[in-house]
């Protein structure tokens, strides 16, 4: 509303009352005959008076009736006058097709004024289609008007294109000259269209053509780019806690893949439990990423105490067990849960796209887990750098031995290392949540990829995970376009095979007698 | 790294072994009987169903291919986890025998191509399924397609030392690369639905007796000529190295062996018999779909091997029976379990029993 | 036949920053034995790294008679004939005595020939010989895993006689050895040498004075000192960074 009533005072000053005359000199003609009437319409339409618009828009679908010259509106009252009136005797006005395509631009340049935001959108959209050089004066008297930037930019727009089927060369160009300046498929295409009927304009459309490409690839990079960050934020989720227990501990634990799922299982329960208290319902999603740490963390600790300790040298074992373990864990969350998928709402503040400048549209949510991959990593970061339990767990990395001498539980630090890499699965799971289907194998499909990051960055280096997962989310959207998802996964997969072949420790390598170790 | 724990593979003779070959022997001999037992008249106490002889024909592949991922774990060191894509590819060699075969029997009629290739409207054969129509073509692809992938992976990964675990991810990420591809309808594969309905093999339709009888002593024969084979590489030299390469590679480079040489070989011998094991397998289960390619069927080959005890070629052949014995059972009695329970096999043969059924047995006999 | 020499010169090592060899040069002759010695982190395990093939130098180079050793991999030096010996003994647990020695037996090492590879008398002679020498001889099928840790220094020893190299590289040989063992070892080393070169490294200075030779003083990656174990002893440099501590 706010939006709206100054805008309704700026159309009050705006319309000259000249114009009001036109609308009541006009009026009367829709009830003659055809030809009489597309007149009407057209001198209504190019008189942009709001009244006008109920009327068309009743002409429009037949529900607009005449009693003499008195035009009835489908409410009962006189259009004229807006009061009540007789409608004993009246019927409906109809149409032949040269009215209603006197009606179509007639409509589009009276929505340009409407007070809706959206009508008025949409109404610029449909003119710039109708491409009519008759538009020309409405949307110059409409861009004045319009406030809202988004609107004005689409008016431009559809101006442009109007201009472009004037006959006058100079306004022409002009058309051409602010299309040049778009980057939507729809203005190239007008603009190429114009190319064949006008040569001599050439030069200058295909000027304009070659701005709106390099615009275009512009945005199609930029939004490549984006989808490949979100798929890396996901990734960079899912290996962050393997970067931890796999990188640093030495661990290898494919029930990570588990500890995620069990992560997207826990928000569902909080959101389950949320239900009840409907002001705490949109917060469940915040709620649940503690809750998943938590879940995750203390499955995590629960396993490293109860079994990967007694294969601690032994990799290949421990692979297998901890395989077997997210199976066991898999089929009790199916049991419990049920196989099919269930459903985690978005709450309302993360749902929507958001627009960018150049067109480029971006999902919100897709942009919340992006924030929330970067802000975990520096969380872990602060983790491993700033506090007590870091310090002991660095030590304890790098020698097991002097660290135990010097008083450090190696037992309890390995424990909540692990815990903590399980933790992070767990917090990866609630971003999952919110763009996969949670389901009991929701952890499979990204153990492997995730993996292949820890691999790809370099064992051992949170900031290679970063770069790998980023790296590898990128590369596999700009592979997609051109080989498919599927295809774009395995080409992945063989790049990494063969990188591995220049730089077999990955992109961030130890080096030296600290990696031989 | 897994010294203490590995059993040796070399030729020393103790009693137990003896007594476990004798064991072997008996257990092959017994087998050889069922196709048999099946012909009685079907109210003898003997006989044996159709059931039986079907799903034991596929144990005998599965133990083929739990022979095949010992040899290069259990000897070599080398944990492949992704075995069941060497298998998955024989069987697609057979199967796509299997369906040229078929011939205008298929649904639509069609005289050369495949049903699904109709459906999907393609206009000829795809140049790589010529020559499937001979049977021994399709078996030389059976083996050089696995051995083919098998000397790539293998190559690029030992060349740079990629061992252990990462060598265990890397053929991972490529079963589970091959199963996304082959699920793809534009592959040329039948997509998701792979290949079914054959109607004979050399000549014989594959629903009479003969022929599961003729395919189950196939795969016997291919089980015994594998155990031969394997029997005699782990007692020669090359079988020494390999036990050395898995016990310390880098002496091994130091003593001037080439370990990529070693482990390539081995590796590649490894999938070809695993291709063989997967020819077999696709007639006598009658399907091949991308799900072969699951990197959870190549893990739980390995776990087969696990429990019935690695760098033993017995232990090997007990774990595949015994697994599946166990599966086949627990499945028709409560399903939801079995996945507790082979869950259960990897943490429980992995925590408490690192030589396996094998291991036990020798312990107890000691 | 002349014996290949060993040649290094100018030899750099860089981990990320850290110079472990800094220009490093060194030659060994043919049949010589020769000690080195230096502190902890001197890179005297990286020197030897660099001669096997298991670390490439950043620059310089190393020769051994013609060959250029640092385009080649571990396999391809051990065959030109360097051998090497671990400072934790390294065996092939799960395999006998006799089968650990005849992997280092020389014959031909790629997989085809070791298939098809049968044991001659002449071979079973000089397994036995060597067992003889490392005096193993009564425990030829035992698994070298019940090994005692003498024994298994003596049996990768015997190792390296059976691949009858050229160049032997020994590190710390007599770590954890009585002093009896020590002494039958520099013997044995003394005895070796002549036949081929002799590179010994070693922490226990009697041990270096029992081998009677050459030696050369590593410090920060590079020599400090050179000569008999006299002259370096005398050294005031080494005496500054190593003995006088």
């Amino acid at each position: 509303m706010t939006r709206i009533l100054p805008l309704l005072l700026v159309l009050l000053f705006a319309l000259p009352a000249a114009a009001q005359d036109a609308f009541l000199d006009a009026l009367p003609g829709l009830a003659g005959g055809f030809g009489t009437q597309a007149e009407a319409v057209e001198r209504l339409g190019a008189g942009g008076d709001p009244r006008a618009l109920p009327v068309l828009r009743a002409l429009s679908e037949s529900t607009l009736r005449k009693n003499g010259s008195t035009i009835i509106l489908p409410d009962g009252k006189d259009a004229a006058t807006g009061q009540p009136t007789d409608t004993a005797a009246a019927e409906t006005i109809r149409i032949n097709n040269r009215v209603r395509s006197a009606l179509r631009g007639a409509l589009g340049r009276l929505q340009l004024v409407s007070a809706s935001a959206d009508e008025r959108l949409a109404a610029a959209d449909s003119v710039f289609r109708s491409r009519s050089a008759d538009n020309i004066a409405p949307l110059e008297a409409a861009i004045a008007r319009e406030a809202v930037p988004l609107v004005k930019e689409r008016q431009q727009l559809a101006l442009a294109a109007s201009r472009l089927v004037a006959a006058d060369a100079a306004v022409k160009r002009q058309g051409i000259a602010t299309l040049g300046e778009a980057s939507s498929e729809d203005a190239r295409a007008l603009l190429l269209e114009a190319r064949a009927a006008n040569p001599d304009l050439t030069a200058d459309i295909d000027k304009a053509v070659a701005a709106i490409d390099s615009r275009l690839a512009f945005k199609r990079a930029a939004e490549t780019l984006f989808q490949g960050l979100s798929l890396g934020s996901v990734l960079l989720l899912a290996a962050l806690g393997l970067a931890i227990t796999f990188g640093v501990m030495g661990v290898i634990n494919m029930a990570h893949g588990e500890f995620v799922m069990l992560g997207a299982y826990t928000t569902f329960v909080v959101q389950e439990a949320c239900r009840g208290i409907p002001w705490l319902l949109p917060w469940s999603l915040p709620l649940s990423v503690p809750a998943a740490f938590l879940v995750a963390g203390l499955a995590g600790a629960a396993l490293e105490r109860g079994l990967i300790r007694h294969l601690y040298g032994r990799p290949l074992e421990t692979l297998l067990m901890t395989f077997g373990v997210g199976m066991i864990l898999q089929q009790a969350v199916r049991l419990a849960f049920g196989a099919q998928n269930r459903e985690v709402l978005s709450p309302a503040w993360m749902q929507g796209i958001l627009s960018l400048p150049g067109g480029i549209n971006i999902t919100q949510n897709r942009l919340w887990v992006i924030v929330f991959s970067l802000l975990v990593l520096g969380l872990t970061l602060a983790a491993i750098r700033l506090t007590r339990f870091g310090l002991e767990m660095r030590a304890v990395v790098q020698n097991r031995r002097t660290a135990a001498t010097m008083g450090i539980r190696t037992g309890r630090v390995d424990a909540l290392t692990f815990a903590f890499g399980s933790g992070l699965a767990g917090m990866a799971g609630v971003a999952l949540s919110q763009i996969d289907n949670v389901s009991p194998n929701l952890g499979t499909g990204y153990i492997i990829d995730s993996f292949m990051v820890v691999v790809f960055g370099g064992v051992g280096s949170l900031i290679g995970t970063l770069v790998g997962a980023m790296g590898l989310g990128v590369l596999n959207k700009v592979i997609e376009p051109w080989a498919g998802a599927v295809l774009a996964k395995v080409a992945v997969l063989v790049i990494i095979m063969l990188f591995i072949q220049r730089r077999p420790r990955g992109l961030f390598a130890l080096k030296g007698r600290a990696a031989e170790a | 790294m897994s010294a203490t724990t590995a059993p040796t593979g070399t030729t020393r003779g103790i009693p137990a072994r003896q007594l476990l070959r004798g064991a072997i022997l008996i257990a092959i001999l017994l087998l050889a009987l069922l196709p048999l037992l099946n012909h009685l008249p079907a109210d003898s106490a003997f006989r044996v169903s159709d059931f039986t002889v079907a799903v034991t024909g596929k144990w005998i592949c599965y133990a083929v291919l739990a022979l095949a991922i010992d040899l290069a774990w259990g000897y070599a060191g080398i944990l492949s986890l992704g075995h069941g894509a060497f298998f998955a590819l024989g069987g697609y060699a057979m199967g796509m025998h299997l369906m040229r075969l078929i011939g205008p029997r298929g649904v639509y009629g069609h005289p050369v191509l495949p049903d699904f290739m109709v459906f999907l409207g393609y206009r000829e054969l795809p140049w790589y399924w010529l020559g499937f129509d001979h049977f021994p073509y399709a078996i030389l692809m059976a083996m050089l397609v696995p051995g083919l992938l098998a000397f790539v992976v293998g190559y690029l990964s030992f060349r740079s030392r990629i061992t252990g675990v990462y060598f265990s991810i890397i053929t991972q990420a490529m079963t589970y690369a091959l199963m996304l591809a082959f699920f793809r309808n534009d592959m040329g594969f039948g997509g998701n639905n792979g290949f079914t309905d054959f109607k004979e093999l050399l000549g014989v339709p594959l629903n009479t007796q003969a022929a599961r009888a003729g395919l189950f002593y196939a795969a016997l024969a291919l089980l015994a000529g594998s155990l031969v084979l394997c029997r005699h590489l782990v007692g020669t030299k090359l079988g020494r190295v390999l036990v050395a390469v898995r016990d310390a590679e880098s002496r091994v480079r130091f003593l001037g062996y080439s370990v990529t040489a070693f482990k390539l070989t081995v590796f590649v011998l490894s999938a070809v018999l695993a291709g063989l094991a997967g020819a077999l397998y696709v007639p006598l289960v009658g399907i091949i779909n991308p799900g072969e390619f699951a990197p959870g069927n190549s893990i739980e080959a390995v776990i087969w091997v696990a429990v019935g005890g690695r760098g033993t070629l017995i232990g090997a052949l007990l774990g595949a029976f015994s697994v599946n014995a166990l599966k086949t059972w627990l499945t028709s009695v409560a399903p939801d379990l079995w996945l507790f329970v082979l869950g259960g096999l990897f943490v429980a043969v992995t925590v408490f029993l690192p030589r396996g059924l094998i291991g036990l047995f020798r312990r107890a006999t000691k | 036949m002349s014996k290949p020499g060993l040649y290094m010169d100018g030899v750099s090592v860089v981990f990320d920053g850290f110079r472990a060899l800094n220009n490093l040069s060194l030659i060994v002759d043919p049949g010589e034995l020769r000690a080195i010695i230096g502190p902890n982190g001197a890179g005297k395990t990286t020197m030897m790294d660099v001669i096997t093939g298991k670390t490439r130098p950043t620059a310089g180079t190393v020769r051994f008679g013609d060959a250029d050793l640092t385009r080649m991999d571990e396999a391809r030096i051990a065959n030109l004939g360097i051998g090497r010996k671990f400072q934790k003994p390294t065996v092939f647990d799960a395999l006998t005595v006799f089968e650990n020695l005849e992997l280092a037996l020389k014959a031909p090492r790629d997989p085809w020939s070791c298939l098809r590879w049968a044991l001659g008398g002449e071979s079973r002679k000089r397994i036995e010989t060597v067992m003889e020498e490392i005096g193993l001889s009564a425990r030829a099928g035992d698994p070298a895993a019940i090994l005692s840790h003498g024994q298994r220094q003596w049996l990768e020893i015997g190792m390296l006689l059976m691949q009858d190299p050229d160049l032997l590289l020994v590190d710390e040989p007599v770590a954890g050895m009585t002093d009896q063992e020590t002494e039958h070892t520099a013997a044995l080393l003394r005895r070796i040498a002549g036949q081929r070169s002799v590179v010994v490294v070693e922490h226990d200075l009697e041990f270096v004075r029992a081998l009677n030779s050459k030696v050369t003083v590593l410090h920060e990656g590079t020599m400090l000192s050179e000569g008999s174990i006299d002259t370096v002893q005398n050294d005031p440099r080494v005496i500054e960074v190593y003995l006088g501590r």
